[in-house]
């Protein structure tokens, strides 16, 4: 108990460095909160005239794949972060003092939470500008960003493992790219995984980003009249799908990143 | 002892950073790690700050073992590093308070102690611009700094002047010398015998993982030898006759640069020294195209402990 609370107390030290962070060089907040907005615009006016949601309208079910999307690439923070802390000697200084063990990742998978709740409200804004709506209610809407938060809060875990492996920040983004990108293209996020051929398309329906996506569809009350329910078990089931992912990848990247932290090597 | 390591080894693939080394640093006193690049200095201090497990040995600091009980050791030491590490983007005054957050002074003290050693390191002015926008001596002074927040009573200084401009080094030696005064204990490594000379009661030499030589700044000295004259001749037919000429007032062999045309003479006496050599020269008509009086220096150190000039980058300094 001690320990969670040292962990707590330390990692709310090191989240707060981390805001001061980000206030301190704005430039990346921009990009962070443009490329939402840019994503939402793209895929709204380019794909939006050409692919056709039987019942319903494209942009209303394209903004729930965006917001996915986006926020589990905002995990790439994470490792990226943690890399740069590394490769400028600062972790050997916070190795060196009898701060909690797990504190300097809880602090940074914590902050970055703050990254994903700032370009969901900016892309929320942007959706509804460009006709995307909330039909169910704002207590469904809400555990809608809930869900996505947690699910990106656990991406965060995993990119934080990846961070401490590698030596440098453009390893981090590159290695990155290569799994988030078919992470987030093979799902139901930008089109129906019914037109998929028959191996991406089971790959898709047991992607937890589909799961994620779907579960806030529906929770958004996106899902356009007459549309079919869906066949498989993740995606009738999205929300406990969703959630168990995120105990899962929580529960092995936790202790992962942790050992990594204890073990690893001084960065110089 | 308050720091007492045994036997460390610690290899890294094929490359052994340390080979066995024994070091022990009484209380109240600084201990110098001397030696090239690569010697394992880093591998050293890293090992008893519990940054790093070593593959065998053993080692206390201030009563507690460095791998049994780490974290009882973290709360003790405080470690600056070779390179500054202290976060760019904040300001001065945010990496000090963090760091006495992080030692679990509390919110009073950690900014008590943050404005005090800002003050104290002449940094009072620049506390609250990001880092950035410091010289390489404040951002050292800073780091320098961010070891002393929990006044702990073992620190470590990796390398603390490396890099820096003679003045700074100065004032970073003043500083040290204060810690001291105040009856803090520290281990340091330098690069420079001058430093170890300056600042340390005793002082261990090191290369390829192990002690060469362990003494006093006077012992070593006197092993050594004080300061050089460096003579280059024109000819290198002179060589010999210059060597022989210079006998008389050499302390130690003469050590002969064909390549260069040097002499090294070690001496013991300064200005009035050379006077004596460079009249014996002028006796021989020896030609002369420079000559310069100088203290000794690591290089020296390694000629005349192991025979052999400092051999760069041998060993890696741990890399990732």
């Amino acid at each position: 108990m001690k320990g969670f609370m040292s962990a707590l107390g330390d990692g709310a030290v090191i989240a707060k460095r981390n805001l001061i962070k980000i206030i301190r060089v704005p430039e990346v907040l921009v990009f962070v909160l443009i490329s939402p907005i840019m994503f939402v615009l793209l895929f709204a006016y380019v794909f939006g005239s050409s692919i056709d949601i039987p019942g319903g309208s494209y942009r209303e079910f394209l903004i729930a794949g965006i917001f996915a999307q986006t926020v589990v690439f905002g995990a790439t923070f994470t490792g990226a972060g943690l890399a740069e802390d590394m490769q400028k000697g600062i972790i050997d200084r916070f190795r060196s003092l009898p701060m909690s063990r797990s504190a300097v990742i809880v602090g940074r998978t914590a902050s970055d939470v703050v990254y994903n709740v700032l370009s969901l409200v900016i892309m929320g804004l942007t959706g509804l500008l460009v006709g995307w709506r909330i039909n169910n209610g704002v207590v469904d809407a809400l555990a809608a960003f809930g869900l996505l938060l947690l699910f990106a809060y656990a991406m965060s875990w995993i990119m934080a493992y990846v961070g401490l492996m590698v030596p440098s920040v453009e390893v981090v983004n590159n290695a990155s790219f290569m799994v988030i990108f078919p992470m987030t293209f093979v799902a139901n996020t930008f089109v129906p995984s019914d037109n998929l051929p028959s191996a991406l398309r089971t790959f898709a329906e047991w992607n937890p980003v589909s799961a994620v996506t779907q579960a806030a569809r529906e929770l958004f009350g996106n899902i356009p009249p007459g549309t079919p329910e869906p066949t498989v078990w993740p995606l009738q089931n999205p929300e406990i799908y969703t959630l168990g992912w995120v105990v899962v990848i929580i529960a092995v990247f936790a202790p992962l990143s942790v050992h990594r932290y204890k073990t690893m090597r001084a960065s110089r | 002892m308050i720091v007492e390591a045994r036997g460390l080894v610690k290899t890294y693939k094929e490359v052994v950073a340390l080979a066995g080394l024994d070091l022990a640093v009484a209380e109240g006193t600084v201990l110098g790690l001397l030696g090239p690049n690569g010697a394992g200095k880093t591998t050293a201090v890293s090992i008893l700050t519990t940054l790093l497990k070593p593959d065998s040995g053993s080692a206390t600091v201030a009563g507690a073992d460095v791998l049994a009980d780490p974290h009882e050791v973290r709360k003790r030491i405080g470690l600056s590093g070779q390179y500054a590490a202290v976060d760019e983007t904040l300001t001065g005054y945010e990496n000090l308070d963090m760091i006495g957050r992080l030692y679990h002074l509390g919110r009073e003290r950690s900014r008590l102690r943050a404005r005090e050693l800002l003050e104290r390191f002449d940094l009072a002015d620049a506390a609250d611009r990001p880092v950035k926008t410091y010289s390489g001596g404040m951002r050292r002074r800073l780091d320098l700094a961010g070891a002393l927040v929990a006044e702990s009573p073992v620190l470590f200084l990796d390398e603390p002047t490396t890099g820096l401009d003679p003045r700074s080094r100065t004032e970073l030696w003043a500083i040290i010398r204060d810690l001291v005064y105040r009856g803090r204990t520290l281990l340091l490594t330098t690069q420079y015998l001058e430093e170890a000379d300056q600042l340390c009661d005793d002082i261990v030499v090191i290369d390829h993982g192990r002690e060469i030589a362990h003494g006093t700044s006077d012992e070593l000295k006197r092993m050594v030898g004080g300061e050089r004259i460096e003579v280059t001749l024109p000819h290198p037919h002179d060589l010999e006759r210059a060597k022989a000429a210079l006998a008389p007032i050499a302390v130690g062999e003469i050590q002969v640069d064909q390549a260069t045309r040097t002499l090294l003479v070690p001496i013991a006496g300064g200005a009035q020294v050379l006077t004596d050599g460079l009249r014996r020269l002028d006796t021989e008509n020896i030609e002369l195209s420079d000559v310069m009086l100088r203290r000794p220096t690591l290089d020296d150190v390694f000629l005349s402990l192991t025979g052999h000039h400092v051999e760069e980058g041998t060993t890696a300094e741990v890399t990732p």
